[in-house]
């Protein structure tokens, strides 16, 4: 009996939601009187014990190359094995990319029960009741399991990340090749651009930007904050900015710690995207903006005006200036 | 070719979400429905577009659902699409409408499945990577751009901070998000022809749902808004830093 969490990684690195995604298993386990167990499945650059530290006592990892090139059908074969192996009663996902990519299909392969998109522990007392977002962050449901097996994807920035002290037991798994249908032609990454998804802070631009040649100062203040930049559908979709950065109902969905939204009225649909955000702050010219309902910090004033003192209050804080 | 495209029932996006029956169902009362954006401007309509290029292809729409969800079916055939089918019974969770639906494609024939990249009412994401296992078929999810060439797709998926393209033959399973194609508007001659199309009511297997929703919460409500005056803007950086406690 243990819990297994899939650690995510890209260009050799673990990806953040796999810290979050390996505390909650952590947590899990401690939970339910089980340990937590991992699999990483390709080659690293980091070193694998160190996620011991997240609280998982090993790492199952099959160390080839070619699993680099993510093969949804092959990794849910090979998640699959390990899993029946280490009798694993709960299988944990980050929701994103990946996730989305493999837990269905492990779902239905072990014909374990899926929640997808998790936003905090489950509740075990009484069977297991996972709480999610439904109706794109306007609701919670609470989703219970009814199978021996569980499958739980837990989205971005919903569980923080817990380190402590301690090293996973790495071991090595053999695993029969098998040609993977799916090929992977190339990859761009924006590099050193923080995922919108995986975003601490947001700052995202609309309409009242003007035109794109205006955005200079909402990647100012992004960069300052280490923060991802966003836009408004109109604003995908007048070409302005590209359209991964649309957040909202029918774009990406985020729940930063802190999004700051310039020049967005806050259409119901763009609320949707973005209502899970622990901190929001407007900034519109129009004080009857829907927006400021939804907001924990509001400036009725000119983007182009308010934006350029909000840097200059980041650099002072920050001893730039 | 034969595509075919799957179709959920969603509230519209402005709908209010409500809940009744002690918090353990939608309050469904006067909410407009509508294809799941999803569905209808990404999966259906780039399926309608390689049927304007190829005009052999046939495409069938799939629904899992009872009689409420003909308005759609048959709004979905007004935009294109050949026949629809749909399966008679209350979809109870992602594993058993995957499993209605590959039960139908099993032995369908099709060289492409296409799935939205998820619902915008219950957010799984789920559907279209069961079905794909569920006939042991590749699948590729969240797909922005997608081209044919012969047998072979090429397929661009957004992943988070870029994109990887992919290569795959067919048959496949794909989930469709922005980027794939361009929304449309039913016009009066899709609208007329739709009537006629035939929507066949299959029933559904027996199958045994994996989840159950037990109860609906609505989000907190905020406090309320603090506003800084916009010639005072740099107060913003300082609450914060020292209240909210976020740099």
């Amino acid at each position: 009996m243990s819990i297994l969490v899939f650690i995510d990684h890209a260009d050799g690195h673990f990806k953040k939601t796999t810290y979050e995604a390996l505390s909650y298993g952590a947590a899990l386990a401690k939970q339910t009187g089980t340990q937590a167990e991992a699999v990483l499945l390709g080659t690293v650059s980091e070193d694998a014990a160190s996620l011991g530290k997240y609280g998982i006592q090993k790492v199952h990892q099959v160390n080839q190359e070619a699993l680099n090139a993510f093969d949804p059908q092959t990794y849910i074969r090979i998640i699959a094995g390990i899993a029946q192996a280490i009798q694993a009663t709960v299988i944990v996902f980050s929701h994103n990319s990946s996730g989305k990519a493999i837990a269905p299909g492990l779902s239905a392969r072990l014909k374990a029960g899926l929640v997808t998109g998790a936003i905090a522990l489950p509740d075990t007392s009484q069977g297991f009741l996972v709480k999610k977002n439904v109706f794109s962050g306007k609701a919670f449901a609470i989703v219970s399991i009814k199978t021996p097996v569980r499958i739980i994807s837990l989205n971005p920035n919903a569980y923080p990340v817990v380190a402590g002290e301690g090293s996973a037991e790495v071991v090595q798994e053999a695993l029969a090749p098998e040609a993977a249908k799916v090929k992977l032609k190339s990859v761009v990454r924006a590099s050193g651009e923080i995922p919108l998804t995986e975003a601490e802070i947001v700052v995202s631009g609309g309409r009242g930007m003007k035109g794109p040649e205006n955005w200079g100062p909402i990647e100012e203040l992004a960069k300052l904050l280490h923060a991802a930049t966003a836009c408004s559908r109109p604003v995908a979709d007048a070409g302005w900015r590209p359209h991964g950065e649309h957040v909202g109902q029918t774009g990406v969905a985020i729940a930063p710690n802190l999004y700051i939204a310039v020049g967005i009225s806050g259409a119901i649909q763009h609320l949707a995207g973005v209502n899970r955000s622990k901190v929001i702050v407007v900034i519109n010219k129009d004080p009857e903006a829907p927006f400021f309902k939804a907001a924990d910090y509001g400036i009725a004033g000119d983007a182009f005006e308010v934006l350029p003192k909000l840097i200059g209050a980041v650099k002072k804080l920050r001893g730039l200036a | 070719m034969k595509i075919l495209v799957c179709i959920s029932k969603t509230p519209d996006t402005t709908a209010k979400i409500a809940f009744t029956d002690n918090n353990r169902k939608f309050a469904a009362d006067g909410v407009q429905w509508i294809i799941n954006p999803y569905d209808e401007w990404y999966a259906l309509v780039r399926a309608i577009e390689l049927k304007e290029k190829d005009p052999s292809a046939v495409i069938h729409l799939i629904t899992v659902g009872t009689a409420d969800a003909d308005p759609i079916i048959r709004k979905a055939l007004a935009l294109g699409g050949d026949e629809a089918l749909r399966v008679n019974a209350d979809g109870q969770d992602s594993f058993f409408i995957a499993s209605q639906i590959a039960a139908v494609a099993k032995d369908g024939g099709y060289d492409l499945i296409f799935t939205g990249k998820e619902t915008i009412d219950y957010n799984g994401s789920s559907v279209g990577g069961m079905i794909a296992a569920l006939l042991d078929l590749p699948y590729i999810s969240l797909a922005a751009k997608f081209d044919l060439a012969g047998n072979s797709a090429t397929i661009v998926r957004e992943v988070e901070g870029g994109e990887e393209t992919e290569e795959v033959s067919l048959p496949l399973v794909v989930s469709c998000q922005k980027g794939m194609a361009e929304q449309r508007i039913p016009n009066m001659k899709g609208i007329m022809g739709a009537r006629t199309k035939p929507l066949k009511v299959l029933d559904p297997q027996p199958v045994e749902a994996l989840t159950e929703i037990v109860s609906f919460e609505l989000p907190p409500t905020k406090k309320g808004v603090k506003m800084i005056p916009a010639e005072n803007a740099e107060e913003l950086i300082r609450l914060l830093h020292e209240e909210a406690k976020l740099m």
